[in-house]
């Protein structure tokens, strides 16, 4: 009787299992259907390379290079503004605070990791927005920089746990054998911990840009959504994620622009992959 | 004979714990002292108190003096990364840092601003790894992570790089105990060609260790100096009866 209680439990375990990873099989297999279906009409390099994005037009246009620059845009804006302060916060909670701060703070950090995104996007284009739009004395606040800001915050929480995880993994050795030369306790972090840290600030970082890149809710409200190619992170941009989710409702099951989107999604797809495997190669690197 | 370290009725506690009681110790320039006594006892305690690397411990407290060069390492106006330059220390474990084998033996001058130039800092290294032979092996993969050392040469690249900054002390926790009966003789080799130059503190277990490199040995228990001393004459013939009981292997 145990015995076979036993097996049924095993092998509901094992089709949960088999079956999680026929979804992403079936999921990719989709998206690689209808993405070559678009692309054996439209061709890859005028897909990638073309400027003009007027799928519902006659004849339609189909270029996603301001989709790929507005996603890059605000993913590097995102970065510039996340990576340092997150490191820095890292540091801060992992060397500098006191047990009681660091406490709070951490729980600060998981509490921000659980906003969602849509309540992010919100707030932001409610406060943020009008903020940028009269600082920067601009026809509107829903640019590129607004949306970065925005995703810097969504980003932040996972480059801070993560790298602080790899800094606090340092051996306290290593800090001590820098502090006997005569090194400061600054020298030490810099020149000692935050190398030996290294790899897995870097995996935290390629982490919180997996998150930026396949963002779709808080960009599509606060970016602007102008599929154009702007010249200035002030500038409305439009994502390629904010693009799917804002036409798939529009468009005709089995159409052109239909498969445009799951091209689109092909594209998401191998950049968040691309950005994942490097962060894995790191993480195992730092683990090691 | 000069007195280089001269430690006055000094006393350390953890928190509550009270693991220094009033020791008093005057340590000869250029000589080997060592530091013997059961597990548990404050030998580390106290040399980790000669640089003050104890401070990174949260609630150490201290009082009374360590006198070297004729001031108190524990003035306030004390500079303490300078004190540790000059004291350097090499730990139980060899933990040499996570880059190179010449960056490590380079960090040291620079974080002091000792050298800047490349030449310069070339010639240190050179000269530090000479000095602890271990130039010869290593001379070829400089750019090579240190990790990739054996545990000797880590430990023997740990004490270049005290000596790269040109200390006047350096202190050895137990630097052998990781190692094996033959790396062991020629670091305790090594240590017999330093004395020349440095004023050597070492911490051990082994009381062969101490018998065979020291001139002087102080015997601690439970926290307190028992008794200090020439190193034959604490083998031989010890004033306190606990000194005997230890030496003589009865306990420890
Ligand atoms: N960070 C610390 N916090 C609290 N107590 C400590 C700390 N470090 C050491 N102690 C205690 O102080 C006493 C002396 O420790 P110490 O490490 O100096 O001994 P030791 O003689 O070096 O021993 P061993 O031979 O095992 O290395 C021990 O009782 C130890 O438990
Ligand atoms: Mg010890």
């Amino acid at each position: 009787m145990r015995k076979t209680i036993d097996s049924i439990i095993e092998t509901i375990i094992f089709i949960c299992g088999i079956l999680s990873i026929v979804f992403v099989v079936m999921i990719f297999g989709f998206l690689l259907k209808e993405g070559f279906a678009f692309f054996k009409e439209f061709g890859v390099i005028s897909f990638i390379t073309g400027k003009l994005w007027y799928p519902t037009s006659d004849p339609a246009k189909f270029g996603i290079l301001s989709l790929i620059i507005g996603s890059l845009l605000v993913t590097a804006g995102a970065c510039v503004i996340a990576v340092p302060i997150g490191i820095m916060s890292a540091l801060y909670i992992s060397e500098i605070a006191p047990s009681g701060v660091k406490d709070v703070l951490k729980s600060c950090v998981e509490l921000m990791a659980a906003v969602p995104s849509v309540v992010i996007g919100f707030v932001g284009m409610v406060t943020f927005v009008p903020l940028v739009r009269a600082v920067f004395d601009i026809p509107t606040g829903l640019t590129a920089f607004s949306g970065s800001v925005m995703l810097a915050f969504m980003a932040m929480p996972t480059i801070v746990t993560i790298s602080e995880d790899a800094i606090r993994s340092v051996p306290w050795s290593y800090k001590e054998g820098a502090l006997a030369l005569g090194a400061t306790k600054w020298q030490a972090i810099r020149r000692i911990v935050l190398k030996a840290a290294m790899p897995g600030i870097i995996a935290a970082i390629m982490l919180g840009i997996g998150r930026v890149v396949g963002e779709t809710m808080a960009v599509m409200m606060i970016t602007g959504n102008a599929a154009h190619i702007p010249h200035s992170i002030f500038e409305p941009v439009r994502t390629m994620t904010a693009t799917i989710a804002a036409e798939m409702g529009e468009t005709v099951r089995g159409g052109m622009h239909y498969r445009s989107l799951f091209a689109i999604g092909l594209v998401l797809f191998v950049i968040t992959f691309i950005v994942n495997f490097i962060a894995d190669l790191f993480l195992g690197k730092s683990k090691k | 004979m000069a007195t280089k370290i001269e430690i006055k009725k000094f006393n350390l506690w953890y928190t509550d714990f009270h693991a220094l009681k009033d020791i008093s110790i005057n340590i000869e320039e250029k000589r080997i002292t060592a530091m013997i006594g059961p597990s548990g006892c404050g030998k580390s305690t106290l040399l980790r108190s000669i640089n003050r690397i104890n401070d990174t411990i949260e609630g150490v407290r201290v009082s009374g003096e360590i006198n070297i060069g004729g001031t108190n390492i524990y003035d306030d106006k004390t500079d303490v990364d300078f004190l540790r330059r000059n004291v350097g220390m090499v730990f139980q474990r060899p933990n040499p840092f996570p880059i190179s084998i010449y960056e490590n033996v380079a960090f040291g001058l620079k974080v002091n601003r000792i050298a800047s130039k490349k030449g310069v800092i070339d010639e240190t290294v050179e000269e530090s790894l000479k000095s602890v032979l271990l130039w010869d092996d290593i001379k070829n993969k400089l750019k090579k992570s240190a990790l990739e050392l054996t545990l000797e040469q880590q430990q023997r690249l740990c004490i270049a790089r005290v000596i790269a900054v040109k200390p006047e002390i350096i202190l050895l926790d137990e630097p052998c105990s990781s190692l094996d009966p033959v790396a062991t003789q020629r670091i305790e080799e090594l240590m017999m060609q330093l004395k020349e130059k440095y004023t050597i503190v070492i911490v051990t277990h082994n009381m062969h260790q101490a018998a065979r490199v020291s001139h002087d040995t102080a015997f601690m228990l439970l926290g307190k100096l028992i008794e200090f001393d020439v190193t034959e004459k604490i083998f031989t013939n010890p004033a306190q009866k606990e000194t005997h009981d230890y030496v003589s292997g009865r306990f420890g």
